[in-house]
């Protein structure tokens, strides 16, 4: 695969990536779309945004509106280092994407990172599509990533799924059993928000509140290439918007 | 007597639920049970209840048996009195599990049930009928595991966090030195209460838990979705929709047996097949993308039909993506069989003999593995498989092998049927409008999942919402078959018996 040297593969026609909002169009008043929307991602009007970490990528606003003002792009770059970064508002073009974890960290971390994975409470998409980055056409370990088998091995932490109340305490002990400094990737609107288990007593609303989040790849699942955008993002491995790659790491 | 105590009805046809023929315990026992002695088998057995004008609540067990002989569903309830009845599981093993998620669910106790120990670890959805309060659900994981006492002896406990992505769950294994003598699953873990937040649907939401309780199956459980909610709603999708949800199905199918062959073969070292089929795998998700933009078919499939159409340029880019494909697997795959190393790993691994899986009640591939001849597209075929045929595929030694092997023999026929589809694909609508939903009405609706039978059963109140809706992913029959699988081998073949399997975790926790 070219990417991240060359061009990322090819996206499908009907991939549904970073949404676009005409506020311009929106009628004063309507509510189609927040009311299509499983999630409550979506608010209409004037100050139209959409909250991509609650977002499924679905699509039910885009046929709800009757203005045609919301579309989603082939834009797969959806990574961001802050939970608020991910309210995407009317007028928008992009996201504040990801910046690169700080010099000491990537010195450390840029050219050899150990992730342990955790899932906690999903549907078990997001694991799939982070599973794929492993196989031979993706290749992470092309970036010194790697997925190990034990926390005490690792440097940092990819947590899929809402945190169902049954994995509080195993997620939390992975956590703890990771030596610092650390690091931590939320994968998923599981993740994230909760996703569609949002507001069930038997999750935690994603893992936000639980650990301190370093990367938030939105999606439903996220597409393998926005997941490996998103981390190589992180370790500053991505030569800013024109998404070449670095090869040293600087 | 006859055994046609119950109501018949066809798959996905909703009828008033007050047809459903109310046994008594002592009826109701006799008929499930006979059922399973003629070679029928459960494929739902769960409670519901309501409220009564007393301010009580009333809790009814209802039992859905597949007659794959008549192609039919056979429809029975009970009352549960007091909040106990007799439990079925020591003369029908296949519903241990069902009766231990009744208890759970609905605090009623399956009296003398040989193994009643919780199933997700939750609080139960109703008070009892003694008064009281629900209080908390018990603690994850902790349950009297089964143990095996002695010198020599000793536990191995795996979980709920592995070593690999994959999701959680607690496995507890009883050795002697290498060889297992019993393995107990203890899941829950991925629990998020969706059969609760169903009822009162649906809603815009609902289709979304259909999508995400297994991911890896979201069309099997959203098109057993569809077909339940236009069964109520007393409507067909259009014959193009019906095409384009069985091309999607089978691509689901094809793209998670490819898949299982790689893990396989990377289970045993073998790497070439392994590192092939990861990427063709992909190939099929892709195919997935082509038709609605998701690698795992989200959103394509809508109540009342689609909502993504195969115009001539898709159609002509998947049978051009499917030759290439197909080209791929057959390479890939057919090295397994040729190298020595891997049959000799794959050969008397993990045996279910069939009148195990008959007994425990196995569906899909593991099920035909072991000879069983059973498939909800050959036994209940609705929807575009009610026109066209998937030839079922059976094998004997119910070993990896032989699950392995069944895979490969059906990704052949889904190969075949995909292309034949797209070559006759109707033209017309996508998707009609629904109104209103069949008022107090029930309604099973089955699909054949990659991984075997899925059962939705939804149940509906006066208004036309769902009063219950229970969920039955394959894996709910088929984790006893690992379990079983894994007596008398050694610990070391555990990731490859497991991954013959391949079990969803969320699709058991829901």
């Amino acid at each position: 695969m070219p990417f991240p040297d060359g061009p990322p593969p090819e996206l499908p026609a009907r991939f549904r990536g970073r949404p676009e909002i005409d506020a311009g169009l929106c009628r004063s008043g309507c509510t189609a779309c927040a009311e299509a929307c499983p999630t409550q991602a979506i608010t209409g009007g004037e100050s139209a945004q959409i909250d991509l970490g609650r977002c499924l990528f679905c699509s039910n606003c885009v046929e709800a509106c009757p203005e045609g003002a919301i579309s989603f792009t082939h834009d797969y770059r959806l990574a961001v280092r802050r939970r608020e970064d991910l309210v995407f508002r009317a007028g928008q073009d992009t996201l504040p994407l990801a910046a690169a974890l700080g010099a000491e960290l990537r010195r450390l971390l840029g050219r050899s990172l150990k992730l342990r994975q955790v899932s906690a409470g999903g549907c078990n998409g997001c694991e799939l599509d982070t599973n794929v980055l492993n196989t031979v056409g993706w290749d992470l370990g092309r970036f010194g990533v790697q997925f190990v088998a034990s926390p005490r091995h690792a440097d940092g932490l990819l947590i899929t799924g809402a945190v169902s109340q049954n994995m509080k305490l195993a997620l939390q002990k992975a956590y703890d059993a990771i030596p610092a400094p650390k690091i931590v990737i939320a994968v998923g609107a599981c993740a994230i928000g909760g996703g569609p288990f949002i507001g069930h007593a038997e999750v935690n609303d994603g893992a936000t509140d639980l650990l301190p989040i370093d990367l938030l790849i939105p999606g439903c699942p996220p597409h393998p290439l926005t997941i490996l955008d998103g981390i190589l993002r992180l370790l500053g491995r991505l030569d800013g918007e024109k998404g070449s790659a670095t090869r040293d790491g600087t | 007597m006859s055994l046609r105590v119950g109501l018949a009805v066809e798959n996905g046809e909703a009828v008033p639920v007050g047809e459903v023929p109310e046994l008594s315990n002592q009826e109701f026992r006799r008929v499930v049970i006979e059922a399973c002695r003629r070679e029928r088998r459960v494929s739902a057995l769960f409670a519901d209840s309501r409220e009564t004008e007393g301010g009580g609540d009333l809790v009814e067990l209802y039992a859905v048996l597949a007659e794959e002989d008549t192609g039919s569903l056979l429809l029975a309830r009970t009352r549960i009195e007091s909040d106990v009845f007799e439990s079925l599981t020591p003369d029908c093993p296949q519903v241990h599990l069902f009766e231990r998620e009744i208890a759970e669910q609905y605090g009623c106790v399956p009296r003398g049930h040989p193994w009643l120990k919780p199933v997700r670890f939750h609080a139960p959805y109703r008070r009892p009928a003694s008064g009281g309060e629900t209080g908390p659900g018990p603690v994850v994981g902790v349950m009297d595991y089964y143990r095996v006492e002695g010198d020599e002896v000793h536990e191995v406990a795996v979980g709920p966090v592995h070593a690999g992505i994959i999701e959680p769950g607690h496995f507890r294994f009883q050795c002697h030195g290498e060889t297992v003598f019993h393995l107990e699953i203890s899941l829950g873990y991925q629990h998020r209460g969706i059969e609760r937040h169903l009822v009162g649907g649906p809603t815009p939401r609902t289709v979304h838990y259909m999508e995400t309780l297994a991911g890896d199956t979201t069309l099997g459980h959203a098109t057993a979705y569809c077909h339940a909610v236009e069964g109520l709603a007393r409507i067909h999708a259009p014959a193009k929709a019906q095409f384009i949800r069985g091309i999607a199905l089978e691509l689901e199918r094809l793209a998670n047996h490819v898949g299982d062959l790689g893990a396989l073969a990377g289970d045993v070292g073998y790497l070439p097949t392994a590192s092939f089929c990861g990427r063709i795998r992909g190939d099929y998700l892709n195919m997935s993308a082509l038709l609605c933009g998701n690698r795992f078919g989200r959103d394509l499939t809508r109540v009342g039909g689609v909502r993504f159409d195969i115009d001539d340029a898709v159609r002509e880019s998947l049978l051009t993506r499917l030759d290439a494909a197909e080209r791929d697997t057959a390479s890939a795959v057919n090295l397994l069989w040729d190298a020595s190393s891997v049959m000799s790993r794959f050969e008397d691994a993990g045996s279910i003999p069939e009148n195990v899986a008959r007994e425990i009640g196995l569906v899909g591939p593991a099920a035909r593995a072991s000879g069983l001849g059973r498939d909800v597209r050959t036994d209940f075929p609705k929807g575009v498989y009610r026109y066209s045929h998937v030839p079922m595929c059976t094998w004997s030694t119910g070993d990896v092998f032989a699950r392995a092997y069944v895979r490969w023999l059906e990704i052949q026929n889904s190969i075949r049927f995909i292309r034949e589809e797209l070559q006759e694909l109707p033209e017309g609508a996508l998707q009609l409008n629904v109104s209103s939903l069949m008022p107090e009405s029930i309604v099973v609706s089955l699909v054949e999942g990659w991984r075997g039978e899925i059962c939705h059963v939804a149940i509906t109140d006066e208004a036309g919402k769902f009063r219950r809706y229970k969920v039955v992913d394959p894996s709910f029959h088929n984790w006893s078959g690992l379990a079983l699988a894994l007596r008398g081998q050694e610990i070391s073949d555990f990731p490859l018996c497991n991954k013959s399997f391949n079990l969803s975790y969320a699709g058991f926790d829901l």
